[in-house]
């Protein structure tokens, strides 16, 4: 009984002296190579400013980290400051008065002005005002090639998708993989995502995603994009991997031909000090379609009634939108900026590929932004599913999808 | 349990008055936790709530959505098949170690020790270290390989058909020690009588613990079996670490199921919903057995 009043002691002590000093904690997720290299700079940049970012992350991808998260700030022992991605993973928490409300700092300081495209601001915000900083934009809509895996195999490296598929076998043959897909189910969506927006076009994908259209499903464009669906399972096929970096780091060492993954890719190949264009080669919208998603990270924070960590946690607020830092971390992260105000001139091929995208391509909403969170991974399960069955129909697929669009609308 | 049963005059309720009161804090906290929560779980998986709990009652929608679900359907099935090959081989390999090692060998106590020793390992150890051991490019299959057969496939953990036999595998090398263990200590309490009378009689030894010990060690092997099947029933991490539910969906298991509806999907009613038929489920097996275990015993 003592050693448990002891602990609660200091526990209790423990609390009370971080709650003194301007400690902020910052839960995320970003634990690979590139992504810890880009954190840091926020984290630079906010002790920059007296104050102490004090790292929380959490290994092991969203999907592991959000219940985290949520459990902890549901539970009564919020941090400082959270990732989630912006969209409605964090909006109960935000209905129950769980998160504070940016709306003064983003009004003061014009965010809705200075943040491009808007619809990124937008999905921060609820009943008209805005609840978390977004950080950066994520298009999920890349095929990413290793030139080693194509020389290797003496071909030349494919321009778009159909060059791929055709250039498979001769892969097969030099005993690469094809198409790696990691084993986690949001990776097997993100492949539904880009045959949607690239093969089947934006149109269709807003109708499907956006406004949950059922009759679209059944459409000829969806048809195309379904075959594709059923390639790329071929061309995945063998591939056993788990993690999303492991599959990039396989792409890396020319030990795969491609993966579809999102920008975030791209902070892979900057660690292992690869060239774009020399020794790995971007596709945006599988190379068929000039096109971005507007995916993206934002931080939130939590409610917590202590006037010092409420302004240390404005000062966060600002300094993780500010031009410095929002430059500085971007490139280290591979992906884009969330305001159309900063100078990029750092940026290599792959990111000027979908800044340009950004500034005068097609853009729609990333996955996040218009699903739920259980929709959203009750489709990761059906896909992955997908990827794992061979003799899984498309018409499955079909009525799948159906039934989560649906149950979402 | 059984004192309680057996009460037939009121003035029972203040016999040991002291050591009732003593247990209130503990019956409390039962009550509270154990039926108390389970209730608020049943009542709530007829709502709607998401991440949060909310009372916004929907009829039996969250039961419909659950057994109309690929992947919960999965989960029950794998749980069947998990649940089967942990009862039976546990018990058979459990029991057979268990005779072996009474055969009074020497360096007994080595061997008890380096058969108990798995089980001091957690699930997510275990599936860790099987899962490398499973893992075609560099464990048991590429040294089979390297050794000279070359078409040797063994690889379990990336083939949906097999993969829960995979999970099988780490679940029985860490749980067998514990059920022989348990039975080797039930044996240890036979009465060298027994031993001696058989004997006398030119009964075969297999014969005598087939038809007279294993009857008589019927409490042991209900413990066992009590605490096996709870393992079977919540079994999450072994699942997690190892395969994760993968390849696919192919490994998912119910407590799984339950996990990522309340926290990845964030659909708390659903995961109720789910939990709840895992307590009927278990209801249904527990409460006529419990029935004809201790009811009958008010006549002694």
């Amino acid at each position: 009984m003592s050693q448990k009043l002891f602990f609660a002691a200091t526990v209790a002590v423990f609390a009370f002296g971080t709650a003194q000093a301007e400690e902020v904690e910052v839960t995320h997720w970003w634990t690979s190579g590139g992504e810890a290299a880009a954190v840091a700079e926020f984290a630079k940049a906010f002790d920059a400013t007296g104050n102490k970012w004090v790292d929380g992350a959490i290994a092991g991808s969203g999907s592991t980290a959000r219940p985290v998260m949520v459990s902890r700030i549901t539970g009564g022992d919020p941090m400082g400051a959270t990732q989630f991605n912006h969209g409605q993973q964090a909006q109960e928490l935000v209905e129950a008065g769980l998160m504070r409300s940016l709306e003064n700092v983003a009004s003061e300081d014009g965010w809705r002005d200075i943040v491009h495209p808007s619809s990124i601001l937008e999905s921060c915000e609820i009943d008209g005002e805005i609840y978390c900083v977004p950080v950066n934009i994520h298009s999920q809509l890349w095929l990413w090639l290793s030139n080693d895996a194509f020389e290797k195999a003496g071909i030349e490296v494919p321009a778009d998708w159909n060059a791929f598929v055709e250039a498979a076998p001769a892969l097969r043959e030099a005993g690469i993989q094809p198409l790696v897909i990691g084993q986690q189910p949001w990776q097997a969506s993100l492949v539904l995502q880009n045959v949607v927006a690239a093969i089947a076009g934006p149109e269709i994908y807003a109708k499907i995603f956006n406004e949950k259209d059922v009759e679209a499903v059944n459409g000829p464009e969806m048809e195309k994009a379904f075959a594709a669906l059923e390639t790329a399972r071929e061309l995945a096929a063998g591939s056993n991997v788990q993690e999303w970096n492991q599959a990039t780091t396989m792409v890396i060492n020319g030990e795969a031909g491609g993966q579809v993954m999102g920008d975030w890719a791209q902070g892979e190949f900057a660690v292992a000090e690869k060239v774009a264009g020399e020794d790995y080669t971007c596709l945006p919208g599988l190379g068929l379609a000039d096109i971005v998603s507007t995916g993206g990270d934002a931080f939130y924070f939590p409610a917590i009634e202590d006037p010092e960590i409420t302004a240390a946690q404005e000062e966060l607020a600002r300094v993780m939108i500010s031009p410095e830092a929002q430059v500085a971390f971007n490139l280290k992260k591979g992906s884009m900026p969330v305001r159309g105000d900063v100078d990029l001139d750092a940026a290599n091929d792959c990111m000027r590929k979908g800044l340009d995208i950004l500034a005068n391509g097609t853009v729609v909403d990333g996955l996040d932004q218009v699903l739920s969170a259980d929709a959203g991974n009750q489709l990761a399960d059906l896909m992955i599913q997908f990827f794992n069955q061979p003799d899984m129909s498309v018409d499955d697929v079909k009525e799948g999808l159906i039934g989560i669009l649906e149950y979402d609308s | 349990m059984a004192k309680a049963n057996g009460s037939g005059r009121p003035s029972r309720l203040f016999r040991n008055l002291n050591a009732k009161i003593a247990a209130i804090p503990m019956i409390l906290t039962a009550m509270v936790v154990f039926v108390g929560f389970s209730l608020w779980t049943v009542v709530y998986s007829f709502t709607k709530s998401g991440l949060l709990p909310r009372l916004d009652f929907v009829g039996l929608i969250q039961y419909e959505r659950l057994w109309s679900n690929t992947k919960w359907l999965i989960s029950i099935q794998n749980l069947v098949v998990f649940g089967a090959c942990m009862l039976i081989f546990s018990f058979v390999i459990g029991f057979v170690l268990a005779c072996l090692l009474d055969q009074k060998i020497r360096f007994e106590g080595v061997f008890r020790t380096i058969l108990l020793y798995p089980f001091a390992l957690s699930f997510v150890v275990t599936g860790v270290v099987w899962q490398w051991i499973l893992n075609p490019d560099f464990g048991f299959q590429s040294i089979v390989r390297a050794a000279g057969w070359e078409s040797f496939t063994f690889d379990p953990l990336n083939n949906g058909k097999i993969v829960m036999f995979g999970v099988v595998i780490a679940a029985l090398w860490q749980g067998t020690g514990f059920v022989m263990v348990l039975l080797l200590a039930g044996l240890r309490g036979i009465d060298e009588e027994i031993w001696k009378a058989t004997r006398i009689d030119g009964v075969p030894a297999w014969k005598t613990y087939l038809f007279v010990i294993v009857p008589m060690l019927r409490p042991v092997f209900v413990t066992a079996l009590v605490i096996v099947t709870a393992g079977i029933v919540k079994v999450y991490d072994l699942v997690v670490a190892q395969t994760n539910g993968g390849p696919g969906i192919s490994s998912e298991v119910p407590a799984k199921y339950v996990y990522d509806q309340m926290f990845l999907n964030q659909n708390l009613g659903q995961g109720f919903a789910a939990s709840t038929m895992m307590l009927v489920t278990v209801a249904i097996i527990i409460i006529p057995w419990a029935y004809l275990e201790f009811g009958g015993r008010k006549r002694g």
